[in-house]
This record gives structure tokens, C-alpha cells and sequence, in this order.
């Protein structure tokens, strides 16, 4: 390792940086082939760079590529986090147990895949879209009977959410024992265990992880988010730690012999290719555009701005923080099924209450209320902390790179000194900026005249 | 005096028995009764800490009564959501601005569409043909009302860098855009300077005629009350202590000596 290494690793993470930022451009343009040209050549490129070899390793190695997966998997549980926290304005430390419930209940669906059990995927499976079906008709029925205290719905709502768990327990296990010969036999691995239908449980994994940790995150938030926002934060952090503590006793007060509690779980199936992580970063960055600017992302920053002008212009204020904390939930669940998929070994220790300020670092060193801010904060955060420091004072001897420590808070202090508004404030780029709207030049409109003096009345 | 306007046969739009909200030991308000009819232009006054937002605040669902009902258009709004009171129309301003400072003029009034935004969750996130026909007429609809206000130049201005004046008028103008039956206006003269004032008189009379409003005002300003108001309700301490015209309540010596202190109304 010398120099010119290091400055090779900068140019390649320059080059990544670029290449989703131009991405973001080729998704603004209105014309739908520079979209798809700029989805494909943006995925291409970094494809031939993971698969080209130059010299006896590839362009991007080993640990550029772990980089790269991590930094888009702290996109998207990042972007999550800005929807509640950036657009919504509660101040959120929950997002990193999600995070990991997401990673866990992934995890658990594929390495149960591969080693011969259905189990897993069906009864999570059917669990969350039962459970999903569920909450909307209680929700409906606690709108039709009103006055229902908050607590009383909780109470509804678990209660009905425990009921279908128990129900998808009963009909998984009961289906599972019919396919699990096709997958795996004591003799050989089934068709349904590689290539094509593995693919299709890994994705699955993903989704339902996703949908898993938003259904727990609508569990929790109904009665906490009631909470003002530092009380709401203060919960939120309590929410991390005790995940954090089911994940160290899995095998002991949890049935989850298999993921050996504080011991780590290990031999998660490496599913993750860049293909797929960039398919959920590129799906959770459209969601969450298209979401923030709509008339849902319009009530979810106006619940920021002012709560009680909210309520009087008519909007659920309850409902809409409900709303932004499920769908960053969700993106966070997603990530954490990436994330447990190209790292093959889930640790409590990764999933402690410390590293749960990392994505609220991200978010708010990118910028609260944008999103540009957040994926160029992930990426960078990811290259400069992991990377770029690691290798650089790696040269310096074997104790050296927990100087990085040192040095990244340093750089967060100065950020927050110089510039507290975050890397790019509330800016946002291409794809991601809102659609610009001029005024309306009809004729009446025009008629009445539009010189300053003439606005600042109305006969 | 302390009689009710009568009601003529119609279903007043709001018709308030006995109000009263205990804050603690605090009273509040105590026995506040009112009815507006459809089309009047009503004023609520009295002199600081009368409990007059109070009253807002309960008619739009932000504090619970202690007692007493509040029923609008014939419906009780008792147990009602403040969002959902909004919905059934009745729209208001705030005594201190309450503009969602950060966001643009158009999104300021794009926000009180909502309710009506006529496209769901999974329109928002596959973009289809639905969100673009619902949000283009949603933005149209923003931007006429914006000119209505002759407020459309500056509708992609940040609404906190905007002028005093200029904020009020957009806060209305949200207000109206909730499409509301009834709107309470809590002090809009407050802070403006005369030359404002005349404009924003002017702008009340407008918006009644326009949208075809009922509007019950809270005003310090005695000008603008007594200049635009039909009917007059004083409150001191929580309670009402008169009603009537304005040349009825400019004499009635309760009234003056609320005002100017027991004493007053001989010199008066």
C-alpha cells in the first residue's frame, strides 16, 4: 500500500459519487430513454468495474465493493431517517433497530432457505401481509367507532397483529413441511434452493423484512408518537437499545436457535450483488421523491413547519407522523436485508446504540430535508470513514486506524462550526428537485395588472 | 341587550350554549353563548386575556371545553379532531402568523388542498395518470386562488422572507383555500400599520362577498371592528358582557368601563 493506492481509491470514490449524481440527472430529464440510458449506463459502468480485471484484481476490489454496498445501504437507511427527521422534524434514534430487525428477519428467511427450511419465508411472509391487512381494517374500524384513546388502539392493534402472527405461524410451518424436500435433502440441494427461485426468496426476503420492520415501527410509533419530540427521541433511543438486547439473546428468551445470539450469526447466503443493491437504492430514492413531492410530502413538511397550523388547514397530524415514521421504517428494513446479505454475518455489536447515531450523523452532515445531501453523506461518510481512513492510517501501523475516530469527529465539529445547515442544506439536485412551477399568465390574470404597488391590495 | 340575535328560521352556521373551559383553578371562559347566522360578519372583542382565543381555539377543536356544546351548521363538533373540524369547514387564522415558514406560497395554500387532493398513497408512488391529472389541477386551482390575491408573482417565494402585510394576506388566502363554510379571523389587524389596515378591511368585505362567506372576527383594532362588523359580542374575565350593533355597544357604559377602568363610563 502506498500512495498511489490511496490516490486511486479517491478517483474511484469520485467516480462513484459521480456517476449517481449523473444518474440523478439522467432521471430528471423528461425524456424516458436518457432515464433508462442513464439507469443502465450508471449500473453498467460500475458492474464492469466489480468484474474487469486489471493487473490480477479487479478495478473495484473486494473492498471497494464492500464499501460500495455499505454506503448504499446507509443511502437508503439514511434517507429513511431524513424523511422522519429532515421532512418530518421528529427526532428519531429508532431508525437503527429497524435497521436491524430488518437485517435479522432477512437473514433468518434465507439461511433457513438454504439449509432446507421453508419455514421461514412462509410464515414471515404470510405473517406481515396478514398483519398488513390486519391494520387496515382495524384502522378502519377505529375510524368508524371515534373517541377510541390511543392506547386502546395499540391494544387493538397488537392484539390483532399477535392474533395473524400466530395464524401465519400455524399456516407457514403446516405448508413448510410439504416443500422443504424440494429444496433440500439429506443427498443433494433442490432446484428451489439456487439460481432462479433463490434469487426470487432473496428478494422476497428483502420485502417482507421491509414490511416487517414498518409493521413494528406502526406498532411502536402509535402510542410513542403522541410523545413531543425530544420525549419521541429518548423512546426512540430505548427502542434501539432493546432490540439490541433481543438480538444478544436470540438463542436464549427468543426461538432463534440459529441466529446464536451475542455469538454473531453466521452463514447468511452472500445474495447481495450489485445489481440488487442498486435496484433497492434506485426503488427507495424514486418512493421517496415521489412521495416528498406530493401532497403527502407536502402535509409531512408541514407537520415540521408548524403542527397546529397543520391541524387547522385540515390535516391529521397524528396520521401523517404515523406515515413518514412506517416508510422510513420500511427503507430502513430494506437496507438492513442488503446490508445482512453482502456482509454474511449479522453481530449484535454492529447493531448497538452507539452506531445508531451514524445515520442521523449522515443525515444531518448531508443536510436535514434533502435528499441529495443524504445519498452524496452516505457515500462519503462510508468511503472517508471506512475506506479512505482505514487505509490511509492503516500504513501507519496495526493500532493506527482507530485514530479515525479522532479524526471524524474532528471533521463533524468543523462541518457543524462552518456550515450548520449540513453539506447541501435543503438543496437538491436534478431528479430529486421539485418541479418548478410558473405563475399562470391568463389573460384576466394578467388584465389586473402585476406591478408590486397594485399587489398590496384587493378592491 | 343580552339577548340573542334571532334566528330567523334557518339553521344558524354556529350556535354556542353555555362554553366553558377551566384551565385548573383558571376560568377561562364561563357560560359563552353565541349564534351566527349564515352571512353575517361578526366581532368578538374584549380587552386582553378576555378569553377571546380561547373561544377560537375550542370552536376549532385545539383545547377541549370544559362544558357546554358548539354545534355547527346542526352538527355537534364535540369529540371532533381539530383536522376534522377543518374538513367540515371551518377555516382560521392565528393571531401570531402561522405560515409553514420554510415552504413556498404556493405549497403554503397547496397544503390546505389536501383533504381534497383526490389521489391516494399508491397514485404518489407509481406516479400514475391519476397523481399528475389531480396534482396539475390541484396546482392550478393554488395558483387562480393565489391571483385572486394578486399573490401569484410571488408564489415561489419562501413565505417567511415575505413582508408582514403579505404573510396575513397569504395566511387568509390558506384559510380560504380549506374551502370553508365559516372563517374565524383571530386578530388579522394586529401588528399592520393604518394604510394595512384600510387594505385588509377592504379584503374582509371582499372575501365575504366573494366566496360567499360567515366570518367571525377577533379585532383590538375599534376601527376595523366597528367599521366592518354587523353584529359585536364584548367579553371581560370569561364571560360576555354585551351584544349588540356597534353604534350600541360604542355606548353601553360595560363595555367603556371594561376598557378604560371603573370611572370611565361617567367621564364618558
Amino acid at each position: 500500500m502506498e500512495l498511489g493506492f490511496l490516490v486511486i481509491s479517491i478517483v474511484k470514490i469520485f467516480i462513484i459519487l459521480a456517476a449517481i449524481y449523473g444518474l440523478l440527472w439522467a432521471l430528471g430529464h423528461p425524456r424516458l430513454w436518457v432515464k433508462l440510458a442513464g439507469i443502465v449506463v450508471v449500473f453498467g459502468v460500475v458492474q464492469l468495474a466489480l468484474s474487469i480485471s486489471v493487473g490480477g484484481s479487479m478495478i473495484m476490489n473486494d473492498f471497494d465493493k464492500g464499501l460500495l454496498f455499505q454506503a448504499a445501504t446507509m443511502a437508503m437507511v439514511g434517507l429513511g431517517l431524513n424523511l422522519i427527521y429532515g421532512f418530518n422534524g421528529q427526532f428519531s434514534l429508532g431508525q437503527w433497530g429497524f435497521y436491524g430487525i430488518g437485517a435479522y428477519a432477512a437473514a433468518d428467511i434465507t439461511y433457513r432457505w438454504v439449509n432446507g427450511d421453508a419455514s421461514g419465508l412462509l410464515v414471515l411472509g404470510i405473517g406481515v401481509l396478514l398483519a398488513g391487512v390486519m391494520i387496515l381494517w382495524i384502522g378502519r374500524f377505529i375510524r368508524k367507532y371515534r373517541d377510541i384513546p390511543v392506547l386502546s388502539q395499540f391494544t387493538l392493534y397488537l392484539l390483532g397483529t399477535l392474533a395473524t402472527g400466530f395464524i401465519a405461524l400455524l399456516i407457514g410451518t403446516a405448508i413448510a413441511s410439504g416443500i422443504n424436500p424440494m429444496i433440500k435433502t439429506a443427498e443433494s440441494i433442490g432446484p428451489l434452493a439456487q439460481g432462479l427461485p433463490l434469487q426470487i426468496v432473496f428478494f422476497l426476503s428483502i420485502i417482507f423484512a421491509g414490511i416487517f420492520a414498518a409493521e413494528i415501527s406502526f406498532l411502536f410509533g402509535l402510542p410513542v408518537l403522541t410523545l413531543g419530540s425530544d420525549y419521541f427521541g429518548i423512546a426512540t433511543l430505548g427502542f434501539t437499545i432493546v432490540v439490541n438486547v433481543l438480538m444478544v439473546n436470540t438463542d436464549t428468551i427468543l426461538p432463534f436457535p440459529e441466529m446464536r445470539g451475542g455469538r454473531g450469526m453466521i452463514g447468511i447466503p452472500k445474495l447481495t450483488t450489485w445489481f440488487w443493491a442498486f435496484f433497492f437504492l434506485l426503488a427507495v430514492i424514486i418512493i421517496m421523491r415521489n412521495v416528498i413531492h406530493s401532497t403527502t410530502g407536502r402535509t409531512i413538511m408541514s407537520v415540521r413547519e408548524d403542527e397546529t397550523a397543520s391541524r387547522a388547514m385540515g390535516i391529521d397530524v397524528a396520521g401523517t407522523k404515523l406515515l413518514a415514521f412506517v416508510i422510513g421504517s420500511l427503507f430502513a428494513g430494506l437496507g438492513g436485508g442488503v446490508y445482512a446479505h453482502y456482509i454474511g454475518f449479522l453481530s449484535p455489536g454492529t447493531f448497538d446504540f452507539l452506531a445508531a447515531f451514524n445515520p442521523l450523523i449522515i443525515v444531518v452532515f448531508g443536510g436535514l430535508g434533502s435528499m441529495t445531501g443524504t445519498i452524496a453523506a452516505a457515500f462519503g461518510w462510508t468511503f472517508f470513514l471506512e475506506g479512505l481512513l482505514r487505509v490511509f492510517l492503516g500504513q501507519m501501523g496495526t493500532e493506527a486506524p482507530s485514530w479515525r475516530f479522532v479524526f471524524y469527529p474532528i471533521s463533524l465539529l468543523l462541518l457543524m462550526l462552518l456550515r450548520p445547515q449540513g453539506l447541501l442544506g435543503s438543496i437538491e439536485w436534478g431528479f430529486l428537485k421539485p418541479e418548478i412551477i410558473r405563475p399562470r399568465l391568463k389573460p384576466e390574470a394578467v388584465a389586473v395588472g402585476s406591478s408590486v404597488d397594485d399587489r398590496q391590495g384587493v378592491k | 341587550m343580552d339577548t340573542l340575535p334571532e334566528s330567523n328560521g334557518k339553521t344558524p352556521t354556529l350556535q354556542i350554549n353555555g362554553l366553558t373551559k377551566y384551565f385548573g383553578g383558571l376560568r377561562a371562559v364561563h357560560g359563552f353563548e353565541l349564534t351566527i347566522n349564515p352571512g353575517d360578519l361578526a366581532g368578538l372583542i374584549g380587552p386582553n386575556g378576555a378569553g377571546k382565543t380561547t373561544v377560537f381555539n375550542m370552536i376549532t377543536g385545539l383545547y377541549i371545553p370544559t362544558n357546554g356544546d358548539i354545534i355547527f351548521q346542526g352538527a355537534d363538533l364535540a369529540g371532533q379532531e381539530p383536522f376534522e373540524i377543518t374538513r367540515s369547514g371551518i377555516g382560521r387564522t392565528f393571531q401570531n402568523i402561522r405560515l409553514f415558514p420554510n415552504l413556498t406560497v404556493l405549497d403554503n395554500v397547496r397544503i390546505a388542498y389536501h383533504p381534497r387532493a383526490g389521489y391516494n398513497m399508491f397514485d404518489t408512488i407509481f406516479r400514475t395518470g391519476r397523481y399528475k391529472a389531480k396534482e396539475k389541477e390541484l396546482t392550478e386551482r393554488a395558483q387562480d386562488f393565489l391571483a385572486i390575491f394578486k399573490l401569484e408573482n410571488i408564489q415561489n417565494e419562501i413565505a417567511k422572507n415575505l413582508p408582514y402585510g403579505e404573510q396575513r394576506r397569504v395566511e387568509i388566502a390558506r384559510a380560504l383555500a380549506c374551502e370553508p363554510r365559516l372563517l374565524l379571523l383571530d386578530e388579522p389587524a394586529a401588528g399592520m400599520n393604518p394604510r394595512e389596515i384600510v387594505q385588509l378591511m377592504d379584503l374582509i368585505a371582499f372575501i365575504r362577498d366573494r366566496f360567499d362567506l360567515t366570518i367571525l372576527l377577533i379585532e383590538h383594532q375599534m376601527r376595523v371592528v366597528m367599521g366592518i362588523c354587523e353584529f359585536i359580542t364584548v367579553m371581560d374575565f370569561g364571560e360576555v358582557i354585551a351584544r349588540g350593533t356597534p353604534r350600541e355597544i360604542q355606548d353601553n357604559p360595560k363595555v367603556i368601563e371594561a376598557y378604560l377602568g371603573k370611572g370611565a363610563a361617567h367621564v364618558a
